[in-house]
């Protein structure tokens, strides 16, 4: 191995763990503040990608069928819980973001001319597409929930990625797609090529990182999530309302994933199942962070996409294994370093 | 005469009931969902396109999906032939499924034809093997025509990488056996996954061994990802591909980058670029020309193995029901002996000739060289 070799390794490397970052930092994000271990994420991941190619194919995404029923089951259920409390205050609202928006966005996808759009139109239009299903989710699988124990949850959350993977291989079929890259092009630093993507990819991730900082530090809304994340009851008494708390929080999941997704699909091919494995790398780093701390999950995330790099370079046959296998010594550790708090 | 009418409309009863038992019944075992369910999609395709009678018989195709799983695929033989009763199995779409469904076929003596391509389903055809056919080619036979070429282009040293798993280390094993007989040395061995989204770590210690060309043992479009990240890299030797990659959505994820590539392939991809000579180009274009008509341009060479599957059922069941009626252990014993005994078999792949010793049937007629030219496969002469 020479130095040239070691640096397209760390190039590599850093290009895949930054998506990991990205992931690792959702899944702590949604497992504070809504106590979820978030498996599905890694569906929004291939969904982000797998929607804007069909737009740049022309044909209409089957995603944009799920947000018309996913909008129509979420109103059904608000309609329920409005006559149960009888109070009508809020089901305009629901109305518009569950019915208009989706019938919106569904008339849009299938009557503008999506393939001769510039790129930018297509990738904010597939994350319009893909963005409330988030929230669609939390309110029809976890919402109910709420209050269940870690466990519950979890099991719960390992039927909705079961569901949505079958639905994606329904929507894109089995083969995979890519996307055409931002830019064309690299740029050379010392003899070493940097592809533009590879830029692209590490610099929107570490704008999102500086912008979930900036959200959590400086805005009402992030001030509530941390307070959530710290003390649900708390939260409450203070007047958060846990409910938006949690649609908050997948709304940024479903945002971070699928444009994570957007990101990487020039360099690769996504499949309707690509994202689980994403996911399970970022959950990787999330739990070096014990599934708490951002800069630590952010980290972890990194030094996995590193690890993997460098072992599919000595040993690519054992790379997974070396992957999730790092992952033991972190568990003996932090089982052994932390103090068990009781479940409220 | 009173009891005339109950009497009719038991002979009646009697009547449709053996009508309805003497339907064939042929159990379709494939991988719809699931990693395999780009092989097993049109392999379902397939069926709705074959004879629903063959010898003057009804003949009905109960088809199950396995989920690319091997515990469901067997749950489903079993269901098969214990519910159903079966006279003949066609399944899976992968070796690992196929591989234990045989114990299932053999038990109950049900002949199985699998779909899949690993030459350990059907070798030694003793034992529980005696029920299992197949009609993918093995590969062995597509690794010796890579070497043929390879040896043919001055190809001295050749890196491989494949997927880690029975796929890739089936075709490491094959290759290095016929490039070590024909002088070719095998660098590098490399892995990746189907599911990886980058081996640019394998792939540079591919290019540090320097080889002359080099062969991805991987299926399906996962099998661009090595080649793209080859040529991004400034990779300017040859590049071989296996026949598992023989559909239209490689060519589309690969696109420019995967311009000149060699790989073997049954006829059926090249079928109307086959010289009027060749012997299966009729039987070839019989099934595209089915099969484009009823779902479309763009014909899989894995919808072609199930097509062959029924291909041989077609020519077994006419002998076969001369010694049984279907339904019975008599019957599934005598088409597994037609089976065994089928002869000049035309079929989307090549020309079956089976025997007691091969389940398989085909010779070198089944596999041409292919490369890719302007987004679509050429035959190389």
């Amino acid at each position: 191995m020479d130095v040239q070799i070691a640096l397209f390794l760390t190039q590599d490397g850093v290009t895949n763990g930054a998506i990991y970052a990205l992931l690792a930092l959702t899944l702590v994000l949604a497992f504070t503040v809504t106590r979820v271990i978030f498996i599905p994420q890694g569906e929004f991941v291939a969904w982000g990608a797998l929607t804007l190619a069909a737009l740049q194919t022309g044909k209409l995404p089957g995603t944009v069928w799920l947000l018309l029923i996913g909008g129509v089951a979420v109103t059904l259920v608000e309609a329920v819980t409005c006559a149960r409390n009888a109070d009508w205050r809020r089901f305009p609202a629901t109305l518009g973001w569950n019915l208009l928006y989706p019938g919106l966005v569904y008339a849009a996808a299938r009557y503008l001319p999506w393939d001769t759009l510039p790129l930018v139109v297509q990738i904010v239009f597939a994350l319009l597409m893909i963005v409330p299903l988030g929230p669609m989710v939390w309110r029809l699988a976890f919402q109910p929930l709420a209050e269940a124990s870690v466990l519950t949850l979890l099991i719960v959350s390992v039927a909705v990625h079961l569901a949505l993977v079958g639905i994606g291989l329904l929507f894109f079929g089995a083969e995979g797609s890519r996307t055409p890259p931002f830019s064309d092009g690299s740029i050379t630093l010392g003899g070493f090529t940097i592809n533009a993507q590879t830029l692209w990819v590490v610099g929107c991730s570490l704008a999102l990182i500086a912008a979930l900082y900036f959200f959590f530090e400086r805005t009402f809304y992030g001030k509530a999530l941390r307070a959530t994340a710290v003390n649900r009851a708390g939260a409450r008494l203070m007047g958060i309302p846990t409910s938006m708390a949690g649609r908050l929080s997948f709304l940024l999941c479903a945002l971070i994933g699928a444009f994570s997704g957007i990101l990487i699909a020039p360099i690769t091919t996504i499949y309707y199942d690509t994202g689980f494995l994403i996911g399970l790398k970022g959950f990787v780093g999330a739990i070096i962070g014990g599934l708490g701390s951002y800069p630590i999950a952010a980290a972890g995330a990194l030094l996995v996409g590193l690890l993997e790099s460098f072992s599919s370079f000595w040993a690519s046959a054992y790379k997974e294994v070396i992957v999730f296998t790092l992952i033991i010594p972190v568990l003996v550790w932090r089982s052994l370093t932390s103090r068990q708090v009781e479940e409220e | 005469m009173y009891h005339l009418p109950k009497l009719a409309v038991g002979l009646a009863l009697v009547a449709t009931a053996f009508a309805a038992h003497a339907d064939i019944k042929v159990g379709v075992v494939l991988s719809a969902t699931g990693p395999a369910a780009s092989l097993g999609i049109p392999e379902k395709n397939v069926f709705a396109l074959l004879p629903t009678t063959i010898g003057g018989e009804k003949v009905e195709y109960i088809i199950l999906d396995d989920a690319t799983d091997t515990t469901t695929a067997v749950k489903n033989i079993r269901k098969l032939t214990s519910e159903d009763k079966v006279d003949v199995v066609i399944g899976s779409t992968v070796t690992p499924s196929s591989l234990a469904m045989t114990d299932v076929a053999a038990e109950t003596g049900t002949p199985l034809i699998s779909m899949a391509a690993s030459a350990v389903i059907v070798q030694p055809a003793e034992g529980n093997k005696r029920w299992a056919f197949k009609t993918p080619q093995n590969d062995a036979q597509m690794a010796s025509a890579i070497v043929e070429h390879m040896k043919a282009g001055g190809v001295k040293t050749v890196g491989f990488i494949g997927f880690a798993d029975a796929y890739g280390e089936g075709w490491y094993n094959e290759f290095v056996k016929a490039a070590e007989a024909a002088g070719i040395k095998t660098v590098s061995n490399e892995r990746y996954n189907r599911t990886d989204t980058s081996v640019t770590g394998q792939v540079l210690k591919i290019m540090s061994g320097k080889p002359d060309a080099v062969l991805v043992g991987a299926a399906g479009t996962p099998a661009a990802l090595p080649q793209r990240t080859l040529k991004e890299r400034g990779y300017a030797g040859k590049y071989y591909q296996t026949h598992g990659v023989a559909n239209n959505d490689f060519l589309r994820v690969g696109g420019k980058d995967v311009e000149g590539t060699f790989l073997p392939a049954g006829p059926v991809l090249v079928a109307d670029q086959l010289p009027d000579s060749n012997p299966v180009k009729k039987s070839a274009l019989e099934y595209v020309q089915k099969y484009e008509a009823a779902h479309g341009k763009g014909v899989s060479t894995f919808g072609g193995h199930a097509w062959d599957a029924g291909k041989l059922i077609q020519a077994a069941i006419p002998v076969a029901l001369k010694k049984g009626k279907p339904g019975t252990p008599e019957f599934r014993a005598a088409l597994r002996d037609a089976l065994e005994a089928n002869k000049d078999v035309a079929g989307a792949h090549g020309i079956f000739t089976l025997s007691p010793t091969d389940h398989v049937g085909l010779d070198n007629r089944s596999r041409v060289m292919v490369t890719i030219e302007n987004g679509t496969w050429k035959l190389v002469k």
